[in-house]
């Protein structure tokens, strides 16, 4: 073919750039993610309600719940709504800092568990404050 | 016809690495800009538009000056223009790609410009001149890579064209009169809140876009075995020369609403930029070159005998651009900001990341210009 | 079928747009929104059609009266403090939501000041965001970042903003600040610009724009404004299309001004204006 060496060059640079990913992690088995929800704020909801239960249940929650806070984004700033009842009927003020990350204030064993496995790093924390956990 | 651009004289690559090592400096200052913010740059609260938004305010009419050529051309049959048309165009998409990038660098969260599509906001000037800089965009890269690859096939441009062509020529006032909007409808801004700010935007257009276009013209011509022409060149001179007056013209009207009206507000702009207020002066001797060069190039245009010897033309049409660069890309944008809105005063000088990344943006659209000048030339060359 | 070098590229090219640019659009069409049913305002929240201020700085005596206001604003919504910066810097990259400054700097296109009584000339003013009903920058956001609420807020939503700053260059009253740099960054001594975060409040990221937007935030709880609660009655908040509440018996009884009313913009932020044993 035309050009021949060039070609064959520029697949390999290619292939190499392509598979990086894959050779670069060979090796670095991240173990798998593993939640702690034993923090103090869902102990007391347990002991108030006899179960633990987020605004929604897992199974939505860990698909979904990037989506809810954006809609819940939308309502408390664009729209000034602020009270989000849930589908099990209990009422829930939309705040991300105040509601969410009250009960999952172990930000490091729960919400970075499966981020950093994901390699996923959402910018909310930028602004919105984590909670501040203790190392010991 | 891109692989057109792929080969080249010593003379040609030299230049093209020069221009991609400036890219390489200014890309990486542009990362410094991104992680520690603007901040690095000498904008300010009180002067939140610099140097950025200022070459992109000039940049637009130079993006705008291609109807110039289009109009004589297109409309009225002016054969002299056909050579040239495509010079014109293609600087048109240089132009328009700076425009982007400078308004890319100058954003605090660019990562989120999608936002300006996503959320489209018709009552805000800003969403508007986005649409009509990317529409202007595809208009002259479809326009000029058709006339052009149907030229190298030695046949005429397919039917098609000819409407975009004939849009394109509205469609280039418009998008200097709505980057003009951008200033002239904010309230409380004095230097920019005037009625002629479009159309002295549209007339300093009209003449430093094709002041540049001859001088490219020439260096073409000295560097290339195309040569556009003596009767292309002068005619383009006196179109040169007509918009410039208007431009001073329209500037001294200007001054008089502002000095014979003694209006504080209106007033304290001009006395910053062109005498200092309080010992703050930074701008002074720039906005004068700026009015000398404008004057002098007037000087040497209006006289067709001057006109005509291309050495002092082109002298000429590089003091009126440089001229203009001063006025519209500087003057402009920091006449609005100072004084403040408390009448007080804050400063504004470009720092070095700030002149470097500008320098980086420069040199992408030189490269942009680099390139389809190339083809063109080398499409016209085995012609 | 034969089909060419070229026809093949353009083939792949215009395939590859079309792939990619119509999953965006199908998953940005997704049903992705709540239900109507289950969002609802806070049952405590105050409302109002038109919030403002009656601002009496006559009920402000020392510079720590100001100071108080200032630094309850800034210190519940997590504002930077750029002091620590040297002078020059500070000036272009400091953050303010609320400040204080003189009669001349306030309304620099209010009456002439030359024989006004020496005490309103050295007065200071509080000057924020004048929540205007007809405000410049909402009208230039390219984006609605910035958007005037139903009760009368111009308000900010820091997730949209890019950051272009148009809203900047359009208000006529320099009541917006930019984040030039990290809010959350330190200064040349190592000193952190917001020394105490507000745990129940975001910061902001570098590269948005931010300015006062009325305590929104402790608008829907029921709070009044943090400015005004320490304000000693200086300032007076209330709904201006209520004709019984207080700004509206202020406004009635005494003369007020509004910065730079000449530009239509209608600020909803009043200034008691007194002469005599009435000023200072």
């Amino acid at each position: 073919m035309y050009n021949g060496g060039k070609i064959i060059l520029g697949l390999i640079v290619f292939l190499a750039f392509a598979t990086f990913p894959f050779y670069y992690n060979i090796g670095k088995v991240n173990a798998k993610p593993e939640l702690k929800t034993d923090t103090p704020a869902i102990q007391e909801w347990v002991q108030k309600y006899g179960k633990k239960e987020c605004i929604e249940s897992k199974e939505v929650m860990r698909p979904e719940h990037m989506q809810i806070l954006n809609n819940w984004r939308d309502s408390v700033v664009r729209n000034g709504d602020r009270i989000y009842v849930s589908s099990s009927g209990k009422s829930f003020s939309m705040s991300l800092q105040n509601t969410c990350m009250n009960c999952h204030s172990n930000k490091k064993k729960f919400c970075d568990e499966c981020h950093n496995y994901m390699a996923v790093t959402p910018y909310c924390w930028t602004c919105h404050i984590a909670p501040k956990e203790n190392t010991l | 016809m891109l692989d057109k651009a792929l080969s080249g004289s010593k003379r040609y690559w030299t230049w093209i690495f020069i221009l991609l090592a400036v890219i390489g400096v200014a890309f990486l200052t542009y990362l410094k800009q991104f992680n520690e913010g603007l901040g690095i740059s000498g904008m300010s609260r009180d002067v939140s538009w610099g140097l950025y938004i200022g070459q992109f305010t000039f940049l637009v009419g130079v993006a705008a000056s291609a109807v110039m050529l289009v109009i004589p051309y297109y409309l009225h049959d002016f054969k002299k223009f056909g050579k040239i048309v495509i010079l014109g165009e293609f600087l048109a998409i240089s132009a328009v790609i700076m425009c982007v990038l400078f308004i890319f660098v100058d954003m605090g969260q660019p990562m989120r410009i999608t936002n300006v599509i996503l959320y489209p906001t018709l009552n805000s000037v800003m969403f508007w001149d986005s649409v009509v800089l990317m529409g202007y965009l595809v208009l002259n890269l479809v326009i000029g890579w058709t006339t052009l690859g149907a030229e190298r096939k030695g046949v005429k441009p397919p039917q098609w064209v000819k409407p975009l062509i004939y849009l394109s020529v509205p469609w280039a006032v418009s998008i200097h009169t709505v980057t003009a909007f951008l200033y002239a409808g904010v309230p409380g801004r004095h230097f920019w809140l005037t009625a002629v700010m479009a159309p002295r935007f549209l007339a300093s257009a009209f003449a430093g876009g094709p002041a540049l276009l001859i001088l490219l013209a020439l260096l073409v011509r000295k560097f290339t075995k195309f040569d556009p022409g003596t009767e292309p060149i002068q005619a383009l001179a006196k179109i040169v020369t007509y918009a410039m007056f208007a431009n001073v013209f329209l500037l001294g009207m200007e001054f008089f609403t502002a000095f014979y009206s003694n209006i504080p507000g209106h007033m304290h702009p001009f006395h910053y930029l062109y005498a200092g207020v309080d010992g703050h002066n930074k701008l002074v001797p720039l906005m004068w070159v700026s009015s000398i060069f404008a004057i002098t190039s007037l000087a040497l245009l209006v006289f067709p005998g001057i006109r005509k010897n291309e050495k002092i033309l082109a002298f000429a049409c590089a003091i009126l651009f440089i001229s203009l660069w001063i006025d519209k890309g500087f003057g402009l944008v920091i006449g609005g900001f100072v004084p403040n809105m408390f009448e007080g005063i804050t400063e504004y000088w470009p720092t070095l990341p700030e002149a470097i990344i500008t320098s980086g943006v420069w040199a992408i659209g030189l490269l942009v210009l680099t390139v389809l000048y190339k083809v063109a030339i080398s499409v016209r060359e085995t012609a | 079928m034969s089909i060419n070098r070229r026809q093949f590229l353009k083939l792949v090219g215009v395939s590859t747009v079309a792939g990619i640019g119509g999953t965006a659009v199908f998953n940005g069409l997704r049903n992705s929104g709540l239900e109507a049913a289950q969002t609802s305002p806070d049952p405590r929240s105050l409302n109002g059609k038109r919030w403002g201020f009656v601002v009496d700085v006559s009920k402000l005596k020392s510079d720590e009266d100001y100071k108080k206001c200032i630094d309850a604003c800034h210190s519940i919504h997590n504002v930077p403090d750029m002091s620590g910066l040297p002078e020059e810097i500070r000036i272009r990259q400091e953050v303010k939501w609320i400040w204080k400054d003189n009669f001349e700097r306030t309304f620099p296109t209010a009456p002439e000041a030359e024989y006004q009584n020496s005490e309103l000339k050295e007065k200071n003013f509080f000057l924020f965001c004048n929540h205007c009903a007809q405000p410049a920058c909402v009208r230039v956001c390219p984006t609605k970042a910035t958007f005037k609420r139903k009760d009368g807020i111009v308000m900010q939503d820091m997730h949209r903003c890019i950051g272009c700053r148009f809203c900047m260059a359009a208000c006529p009253y320099g009541a917006r600040s930019f984040n030039w740099r990290d809010p959350r960054g330190k200064d040349d001594n190592g000193q952190p610009f917001i020394k105490e975060e507000n745990k129940e409040f975001p910061t902001r990221m570098i590269g948005v724009v931010e300015k006062c937007t009325l305590c929104y935030e402790r608008l829907a709880i029921g709070k009044i404004p943090a400015c005004v609660e320490v304000s000693g009655g200086a300032i007076v908040f209330g709904d201006l299309e209520d004709p019984n509440s207080e700004v509206r018996k202020i406004l009635a009884e005494k003369y007020t001004i509004r910065r730079k009313p000449e530009l239509g913009t209608q600020p909803s932020i009043y200034y008691v204006i007194g002469g005599g044993e009435h000023a200072g």
